[in-house]
């Protein structure tokens, strides 16, 4: 790959060279039947592929919608079907007794909530601070930051782990909210909003100097109304990353009832007599539908957020 | 990416308030007293939950550890002797590798192939750049639950196949194939980000550039190769790091579908140290081991860096 590209560039330069020498190719006139019939094909072409390309991306958000309905012994099918052969419920009306499903969606949308929102105050303030106010060890302290970047998560569980039982807080929230709001997490939310103030105008601060208000007034009043990408950007990033937190429910937790959605979802697989699959596959529709629903309705903030922030998806 | 330098706009603020009033020295304080608590919470909490921690990973990894006996004894290096000697660690190193490489080649070739088609002048390619994001947003545990049904010795891919009269392998249970589903997997999970990053820096080459160059008689992929691709290698640098970063450390899919397996074709390092740690307790290797991830990790990620001057146009 990158040998590719090296030749790639060799040419480039190469290629200016010769360039021009080369004939010109005569371009072909844009209205002729010939051009309109070969533009027509290649769309054809390129729409084939599209949809193609497609399957594997959407293919399984449909199959586990309709799969939901089917009974189990029409999961493993040749030739495989995606529409139930008889329709039934069975599946879906175990969902809410065999776990705590319901409390467990509960856990997630209230843990997302109180981290999202948590984030927002921690990495505004911070971005704030490292962009705008001149305070000492400013820039140590930004170091402090960006070295913890590379710091591994599932390393610095361990100690964490011991720090969380001897405070007597396993098998609970804390730990879950804690974690992503202060921890290593909260850096890129903190680099958005840097990123973003660094960019706001100064007149506006001047401004409001003007109008009497101090450095507590600057942020409340001027940046921070003003920060609606940047808060975008770093909620849809924390809400999904914590609606769907796996790894720290798996050490921290150990009820059930007590487990965010992710976690339960993989509880239908054993320690049940029948086999759950209508079940299991209804219940993971339910928590990837609403997000999928919120997605349709705000792509573009979806797709601008999460490539600005998101990196580490 | 476009970062001011940090003290562009703090000058003007600076300037500002000096201007303004006499009483600066007060403002100056002021604004020393909000800035250090502005900043506190999220670096004494990088420090504490971050920094911290990885101190006394290391100085666990020095010790010999295990909760359930109650012992915690210093050895000095044995663990790392120990590691050094530990067949299962080289092969989950070796495994990750694989792992990360496969998917860093595959996951960045569809993502540039997508971004190119998505780049067309076409109706419709916000719907498809829709689909190829969508499971981006999609949990890692529902993404990996549903395919486990459609890789399935009997599921929804090898009733394809067997309607083709092709007989599909038992993708997860097979050691030659374990690996390969789960990347594969991984790749339609993830792929949609770096098609969007790739998106955005395709949209940034200059059409002139092409343009001129298709004057000068240069064929579309002779085009692509010298003109967008060079244009874009900043981009290639960047999504080619965080994706080898972000494989080196998999542990979500490995856990749900393969625990590992079967025999040890799937045990990645993160979840041979998770289950070091949390199945086996034996907390003073386990962090030797995540010691040995984090220099690797880092190596791993200078050279990447450090080879950049040889393929990468513009100096990101």
């Amino acid at each position: 790959m990158r040998s590719d590209v090296i030749t790639a560039q060799a040419q480039g330069a190469t290629g200016d060279l010769t360039g021009g020498s080369e004939p010109v190719r005569s371009r072909r006139t844009p209205d002729s039947a010939h051009a309109r019939r070969h533009r027509l094909w290649s769309k054809i072409v390129l729409y084939t592929l599209l949809c193609v390309l497609s399957i594997p991306f959407i293919y399984p958000t449909i199959w586990m919608i309709f799969a939901a309905f089917k009974p189990t012994d029409e999961f493993f099918r040749i030739p495989p079907t995606l529409f139930p052969e008889t329709w039934t419920l069975d599946g879906v009306a175990k969902i809410f007794t065999v776990t705590p499903f319901a409390q467990q969606y509960l856990n997630s949308l209230y843990l997302a909530t109180v981290i999202t929102i948590g984030s927002i105050i921690v990495c505004s303030l911070g971005g704030y601070a490292f962009a705008r106010i001149r305070f000492p060890f400013a820039g140590k302290l930004f170091l402090v930051l960006m070295s913890g970047m590379m710091i591994p998560g599932e390393v610095t569980i361990i100690p964490i782990f011991r720090w969380v039982a001897d405070l007597g807080l396993m098998n609970t929230h804390i730990p879950l909210i804690v974690l992503p709001i202060f921890g290593p997490a909260c850096i890129v939310g903190v680099f958005i909003f840097r990123q973003f103030y660094l960019s706001l105008p100064g007149e506006l601060e001047e401004a409001g100097r003007l109008d009497g208000l101090g450095r507590l007034g600057l942020f409340w009043r001027i940046a921070l109304p003003l920060s609606g990408p940047a808060i975008a950007a770093v909620a849809i990033m924390k809400f999904l990353a914590s609606f769907n937190m796996y790894f720290e429910p798996l050490i921290f937790l150990r009820s059930e009832e007590l487990f965010p959605v992710g976690l339960g979802l993989t509880r239908y697989q054993d320690g049940y007599g029948e086999p759950l699959y209508n079940t299991q596959i209804g219940a993971t529709a339910l928590t990837v539908i609403p997000v999928l629903i919120v997605f349709l309705f705000a792509q573009r903030q979806f797709v601008e957020g999460l490539s600005r922030t998101g990196l580490k998806g | 990416m476009t970062a001011e330098p940090l003290g562009a706009t703090d000058r003007k603020v600076g300037r500002t308030t000096g201007r303004r009033s006499g009483s600066s020295k007060r403002l100056a304080r002021i604004d020393a007293a909000v800035g250090l608590s502005f900043a506190a919470p999220a670096v004494i909490g990088v420090l504490v939950l971050g920094l911290v921690p990885f101190g006394y990973v290391i100085w666990y990894s020095l010790h010999d550890w295990s909760p359930l006996i109650g012992e915690f004894n210093w050895i000095g290096l044995d663990n790392f002797t120990r590691l050094i000697a530990d067949d299962t660690v080289w092969s989950s190193f070796l495994t990750t590798f694989k792992y990360a490489a496969l998917l860093m080649v595959l996951n960045i070739t569809l993502a540039l192939g997508l971004a190119v088609l998505l780049n067309q002048k076409l109706r419709g390619t916000t719907t498809f750049r829709a689909f190829f994001f969508s499971p981006v947003i999609v949990s890692a545990v529902a993404w990996v639950l549903v395919w486990n049904y459609l890789v399935a010795a009997n599921g929804g891919i090898n009733g394809a196949l067997a309607t083709i009269g092709i007989q599909g392998p038992n993708w997860l249970r097979d050691p030659t194939w374990a690996l390969v589903t789960v990347v594969v997997i991984q790749v339609f999970k993830g792929v949609g980000m770096n098609m969007i990053l790739f998106l955005a820096a395709l949209q940034n080459v200059p059409a002139e550039l092409k343009e001129a160059a298709r004057i000068d008689g240069a064929r579309p992929s002779r085009v692509f190769r010298s003109i967008t691709l060079p244009l874009i290698s900043p981009t290639i640098l960047l999504v080619v790091m965080i994706t080898t970063i972000g494989a080196m450390d998999v542990f979500v899919p490995i856990q749900i579908l393969t625990q590992g397996g079967p025999g040890r074709s799937t045990t990645v390092i993160s979840y041979l140290l998770y289950r070091t740690a949390f199945e086996q307790q034996d907390f003073g290797y386990a962090s030797a081991i995540g010691v040995v991830l984090f220099v690797v990790v880092l190596v791993l990620a200078a050279l990447q860096w450090s080879s950049r001057k040889r393929w990468v146009h513009d100096e990101v």
